[in-house]
């Protein structure tokens, strides 16, 4: 094994063209917990804990550009007006100690689809900016994860910044997991209202080979809110409306039976989260308030 | 690889290091510092809690190589820590640093009883965890006195939650947590007392 | 903060003692290893360090059943910093080892019985290199059918998990894997069952629970010039340990010289053997020292785990609630190796009655032998599971006669002087009813907590913590009550004892004492305890407590709440007879000067011979002069019998002890989620030798009750019998965010054959949180919930 310590990002490139398996190590949150327990054993480590410009975040006009390795905890911290949605699943990450290490950029890496980041990524909207020597390009969140632990990284690319859409309406994000705390998602769903442009976003996470949005629900709830005038008239969105963006939500699942629960009951709480998050997303919107922090 | 770093305000260096060495391997099995515990090496316990440029992290799950130039406040040296602190004003965490005279006094425990300890100047959270009965076994202490105490300098008046989500990423399995909850109350209390007492 | 009461004992034998010196028994003294515990600097098992040493590491099999077909270490022996890499043909002696049946090979020969067992050894320079060679060891398994449960371990033509087994309960077993039957039967259930008006039923099925101790097993090994080995691990039994070490080094006992290194918890699961033979294998074998440290995935394979295990329960009572009779079958799932499944069974049976007045019973308890991961001792040893079944019934009972689940259980209450189902008379105090009455008595904690004053729901408050999933929605409030028997100290007939050796001299002028013994202090706080007593015997302010080790008599095991009791009256005695030796040489020395040295009681107080009056005679620095004095005694229970193999009668108990719990969760109705709110404990614990450190205990039990209610369970596959879950992320124990408030509310009743009154207090508050954390959760969902832990899915109707 071998230990490259870039000290900048081009550096740092420079070393994943050279050595495409080359590992890449920022929070270490997953990759030494593999080292530990002799899961893996890279030919090469890459730390890029000494590239300042991933541990960097920048609120623009429209977009937040998120430095891959900004730790959760500054994410918690900072950018809870910008990014509700994310804050919250940031919240929700193991525990203090490892969200001081982890960041989003790990999270995308990875590709687990118990990630946390992810429902609130698909939710917001955002793309993933990735380089290499060759250059770099915008991946759109929903093109990015491409299989079980596959994401849409080619070899020799290290993710840089995820720029995620500001939020311009109430998001929510909640996970269920068998402990009040540090706890791997047994299913996690994001949701985010636009109201720029009338619409709703949706996040799964641990309820299918890969993150994925619920676009069917989407649409349905896109259409009803729509007819229903929702959107000018501010009404209580109807039960029969909610329960079946639920159902939808619920169909869209894709999950397997394992150690952390059964197929059914992800199926069955992703619904359950679906619906109450649209009743505190809705609620906030009607009272706006158009209070963009979390509720919790 | 050799990696060099400070640990509790002195430099250290270790030769000879695998690369997928964990800070905390080395701290044990290199340095002779083994307070830092080896309990799940997977993030899940906080037994190996430090402070890595003063943030408290696993570091189990710290590559060795990733410290390279940075400081580390372990256990050892959390007394030492919290005295400099509360000599100037908040500034001790380990993205200050720590001069080479208070490294010195570091290492210097005269008049210590080897079987007890006592004789041994303790932080205000290391005293008020063995005063509530807050150790047991003692193998999540060393993690849980660095989380309790970086809490504290933060929030110096925590409530209950404050405390339960500050260190819920440290697990005990001897106490129920009471005693610990207890422990870190009466750290801020004789805190407070204290700042008042200025 | 919780609030923790203290009754007044009342005519304890503890009454007739004064404390001239500060820190006696009583009084909440604190750790004496507490500074090094809080500084780093106290040294566990795994922070040995040897200069030159070497890092062992074990090969573990891959498949529960198999035939071993061949094994070659060939490629991993040729690798450099590789020293040396050992299978079972490598063995210096003895190959198997085992508490209470010889049962378990040292490393797998023949075939392996269950996932994880060790195969190989490799000790190399670095715990890498050690790894990597394990790696290249080639293992060729001819797989086998799974044993996993009663059926087919007992099927007619199932494979035998031990061949030939030669053990002592292999004569009386139906089955050769059935390690145990102890079937208990009293009066007639049959007929009896004709008075009941109505009668319960259930099926429980209780988890497989791991102690998940936070110190990994780990040691270092030693070897030493005379051919011997000098053992440092952290075990609950030194004695036990050599006893089983020494046979399969081929080495004299006197050669295997252990000692106590600090232990980061035990709860049952370092009773039996884990790297102590294999790290000196090692040693003797490279001549280096060698370090073995299991990493969390191998701790999990690296000791017994909590049985497993099915019960099938009957209660009848009549109309006014009166207990008519029980019938009940237990199945403990014991896994690969014995361990103490015997013993468990013993317990398991004796105490599935509960702690009440049933006087017709029919009582059947089985521990099974399969290829599940070895079971063994865990905090509450059997009785758990037991509770959590009858306890369910009570409150079935409870609900079909339409009473309180409370009241039923004080109408039912034994008490000191009712008779147990083995005929055995509960011969010292037993408040049951009192305990229930006093956490029904505790205010309710408030309701709606999470609701704040300023806007949104503090989520930390609610079920699913952080992760956000209510606000409140769903959320509804239970309440729910257990209460639990557990026996102390070792049972069955037994000959359980423990030994103290104490010395007393003068330093510097001031006269001290040293306390020696081989216990396991494994967090609980038994070195506190046995200075206060040295104190209060002595009536020294200067107590040393030597470090454990093998140099010093057995002092047995510290578990089944035992260590106060046995080792803290074994230094009593030791004390005592110090004591006499003390004030011999005193009248020796100066009895011709006052009268009282020959005819008033004489007591050593404050560093003084003091007369019962209290006239001060000399000090006790002037009576040693030079002089020391030191005593080495073994001191014993009283015997206890073995059960009768068919009816189950004898006089198996040393002591028994009482815990009740009342449990306030609020549950998330439609997601499934638990929080428990607070958990009120009151316990009996006859004398609180160190008021601090029985809370402490209680505190603590409760929680690894509350844990598997609702989380913690080591899955099994049924189709191969390899563990599913072994890890921190996926086998969870509570964090600071599930533990509620824990008031605690003790008894101090003392038991009169005990010293001090004690009672042993570590286990029972384990037993009765459990099913009153369930009961909370059935009273909140409406549910019948029989198996624990709860898991969403048994809440939502999605298993």
């Amino acid at each position: 094994m071998d230990f490259l310590r870039p000290a900048s990002w081009e550096e740092a490139l420079a070393a994943k063209a050279e050595h495409p398996t080359a590992v890449p190590l920022s929070g270490g949150t997953d990759v030494m917990v593999e080292i530990n327990f002799d899961h893996r054993r890279p030919e090469y480590l890459l730390d890029l804990n000494r590239i300042e410009l991933l541990r960097e975040w920048e609120v623009g006009e429209e977009n937040v550009r998120l430095g891959a390795a900004v730790p959760y905890t500054q994410i918690m911290e900072n950018l809870r007006a910008e990014l509700p949605g994310l804050a919250l699943a940031s919240h929700t990450v193991a525990s203090p100690q490892i969200r001081n290490r982890g960041g989003v950029g790990g999270n995308l890496g990875t590709a687990s689809p118990a990630g946390d980041a992810h429902p609130a990524l698909l939710a917001a909207g955002a793309e993933v900016e990735v380089e290499s020597v060759r250059g770099s390009r915008f991946i759109p969140i929903d093109e990015f994860y491409t299989g079980v632990k596959r994401n849409a990284l080619q070899p020799d690319e290290l993710i840089k910044t995820v720029h995620i859409k500001k939020a311009d309406g109430p998001q929510q994000y909640s996970k269920v997991g068998t402990r009040n705390a540090m706890v791997i998602a047994v299913c996690a769903f994001g949701l985010a209202l636009h109201p720029e442009t009338r619409t709703v976003r949706t996040g799964i996470g641990s309820a299918a080979p890969t993150p994925i949005r619920a676009k069917e629900a989407e649409a349905f709830l896109n259409a009803a809110l729509e007819e229903g005038g929702f959107w000018d008239n501010g009404k209580i969105i109807t039960p029969s409306i909610a329960k079946q963006f639920a159902d939808l939500c619920s169909g869209a699942a894709n999950p397997i039976d394992d150690v952390r629960g059964t197929a059914k009951y992800r199926r069955h709480a992703v619904g359950i989260m679906a619906r109450r998050q649209l009743g505190w997303t809705w609620e906030q919107y009607r009272g706006s308030g158009r209070t963009l922090e979390g509720a919790a | 690889m050799r990696v060099n770093f400070t640990v509790n305000g002195r430099p250290q260096e270790a030769d000879d290091v695998w690369e997928g060495e964990s800070l905390l391997y080395v701290l044990r099995e290199r340095m002779g510092l083994p307070g830092s515990k080896n309990a799940c090496e997977q993030g899940e316990c906080g037994s190996c809690t430090v402070r890595l440029d003063g943030v408290p992290v696993c570091s189990c799950l710290v590559a060795a190589g990733q410290v390279e130039g940075r400081e580390v406040v372990t256990v050892e040296g959390l007394a030492e820590f919290a005295k400099e602190r509360s000599e100037h004003a908040g500034c001790a965490s380990g993205a200050c640093g720590t001069s080479l005279d208070a490294a010195k006094k570091w290492e210097a425990k005269p008049g210590q009883d080897s079987q007890t300890g006592e004789g041994v100047e303790l932080s205000p959270i290391q005293q008020a965890f063995i005063d509530a009965g807050a150790v047991q076994c003692g193998f999540c202490t060393p993690g849980l006195l660095v989380a309790a105490d970086e809490m504290l300098e933060r929030n110096p008046s925590p409530t209950d939650a404050d405390i339960r989500e500050a260190l819920s990423g440290n697990l005990c399995r001897c106490t129920g947590y009471e005693k610990i909850l207890d422990a870190v109350r009466l750290a801020a209390a004789r805190q407070e007392r204290q700042g008042e007492a200025v | 903060m919780a609030q923790n009461t203290r009754t007044v004992p009342v005519g304890t034998p503890t009454d007739v003692t004064q404390n001239h010196v500060k820190g006696g028994i009583g009084e909440s003294t604190l750790r004496p290893d507490g500074t090094l515990k809080v500084t780093g600097e106290f040294a566990y098992s795994s922070d040995m360090w040897h200069e030159d040493m070497l890092w062992g590491q074990i090969l573990r099999s891959t498949v529960a059943h198999a035939e071993i077909v061949s094994i070659d270490t060939s490629e991993a022996l040729t690798m450099d910093g590789v020293y040396a890499v050992l299978t079972h043909e490598d063995l210096p002696a003895a190959k198997n080892y085992g508490m209470e049946f010889q049962d378990t090979p040292v490393l797998a020969y023949g075939k392996v019985r269950h996932h994880g067992e060790p195969v190989a050894l490799v000790a190399a320079d670095h715990p890498e290199t050690a790894r990597r060679a394990a790696a290249k060891i080639r293992i060729e398994y001819r797989e086998l059918p799974v044993i996993t449960d009663e059926a087919s371990a007992t099927a007619p033509d199932a494979i035998l998990v031990h061949e030939n087994r030669d053990d002592h309960h292999s004569g009386h077993v139906p089955h050769p894997n059935i390690v145990h039957r102890q079937p208990i039967i009293r009066g007639n259930a049959a007929e009896a069952a004709k008075r009941a008006d109505v009668i319960v039923t259930g099926e429980y099925t209780f988890g497989m629970q791991d102690q998940a101790f936070l110190g990994p097993e780990s040691g270092l090994a030693v070897p030493a010039e005379d051919g011997g080995v000098d053992l440092y691990v952290a075990t609950q039994w030194l004695h036990s340990d050599l006893k089983q070490i020494a046979p399969c080094l081929g080495l004299p006992e006197e050669k295997v010289r252990m000692t106590m290194a600090g232990v980061g918890g035990a709860f049952g699961g370092r009773e039996d053997i884990s790297m102590q033979i294999l790290a000196s294998i090692l040693a003797l074998r490279t001549g280096k020292p060698v370090k073995m440290v299991y990493n969390r995935y191998e701790s999990f394979f690296g000791h017994v785990h909590r049985h497993p295990a099915k019960l099938w329960y009957e209660h009848g009572a009549t109309k006014d609630g009166k207990l008519t009779h029980m019938k009940c079958k237990i199945v403990l799932d014991g896994g690969a190796y014995a361990s103490s499944t015997a013993s468990v069974v013993g317990n398991a049976s004796s105490l599935s009655v509960g702690p009440y007045v049933i006087e017709d019973v029919e009582i059947e308890a089985i521990g099974l032998y399969t290829n599940n991961p070895p079971c063994g001792a865990m905090r509450g040893f059997g009785a758990v599971q037991a509770c959590f079944a009858y306890e369910a019934q009570m409150d079935k009972l409870a609900a079909k006669l339409g009473m309180d689940p409370v009241e039923l259980r004080q109408l039912n209450a034994m008490e000191q002087g009712t008779i147990m189902p083995t005929g055995q008379v509960v011969d010292s105090p037993a408040p049951v009813a009192e305990l229930l009455r006093r956490v029904k008595a505790r205010p309710m904690p408030p309701e709606r907590q999470w609701e704040t004053a300023g806007e949104g729901a503090d989520v930390r408050a609610l079920p699913g913590g952080l992760s956000n999933t209510t606000h409140g929605e769903s959320v509804v409030r239970g309440v729910g009550y257990a209460v639990g028997i557990k026996n102390v100290g070792f049972s069955e007939g037994f000959d359980d004892y423990s030994t103290a050796k104490i010395r007393m001299e003068v330093i510097n002028g001031e006269a001290v004492a040293t306390v020696h013994t081989a216990m396991a202090e494994v967090g609980q706080g038994g070195v506190t305890i046995h200075a206060q007593i040295a104190r209060t015997e002595l009536g020294v302010q200067q107590v040393t407590i030597h470090p454990a080790d093998t140099q010093v008599g057995s002092a047995g095991s510290t578990s089944a709440g035992r260590q106060t009791y046995m080792t803290g009256g074994a230094i009593k005695n030791s004390c005592e007879i110090v004591r006499e030796k003390v004030l011999e040489i005193g009248r020796r020395k100066f009895g011709s000067y006052h009268p009282a040295w020959a005819n008033a009681e004489l007591l050593l107080e404050g560093g003084k011979v003091v007369t019962d009056g209290g006239e001060a005679l000399a000090s006790i620095a002037d009576v040693l002069g030079d002089q020391s004095v030191e005593v080495e005694e073994e001191w014993r229970h009283r015997p206890t019998q073995a059960f009768d193999l068919v009816t189950g009668q004898g006089d198996g108990h040393v002591q028994y002890a009482f815990a009740a719990h009342r449990a306030v969760v609020e549950v998330d109705t439609e997601l499934g989620l638990v929080k428990v709110i607070e958990l009120a404990c009151a316990q009996d614990v006859g004398k609180a030798v160190n008021p601090l450190s029985v809370v402490g205990q209680i505190q603590g039990g409760t929680t690894q009750g509350l844990g598997v209610a609702v989380m913690e369970e080591i899955i099994v596959d049924p189709k191969t019998a390899k563990v599913r879950n072994p890890s921190f992320t996926d086998y969870l124990i509570p964090t600071i965010l599930d533990t509620p408030t824990i008031p605690v509310d003790y008894l101090e009743l003392a038991d009169p054959n005990a010293p001090y009154g004690v009672r042993g207090i570590g286990e029972a508050p384990t037993l009765s949180s459990t099913p009153a954390v369930l009961a909370a959760i059935r009273a909140a969902t409406g549910l019948e919930l029989n198996k624990t832990p709860v898991r969403p899915e048994a809440l939502t109707g999605t298993l």
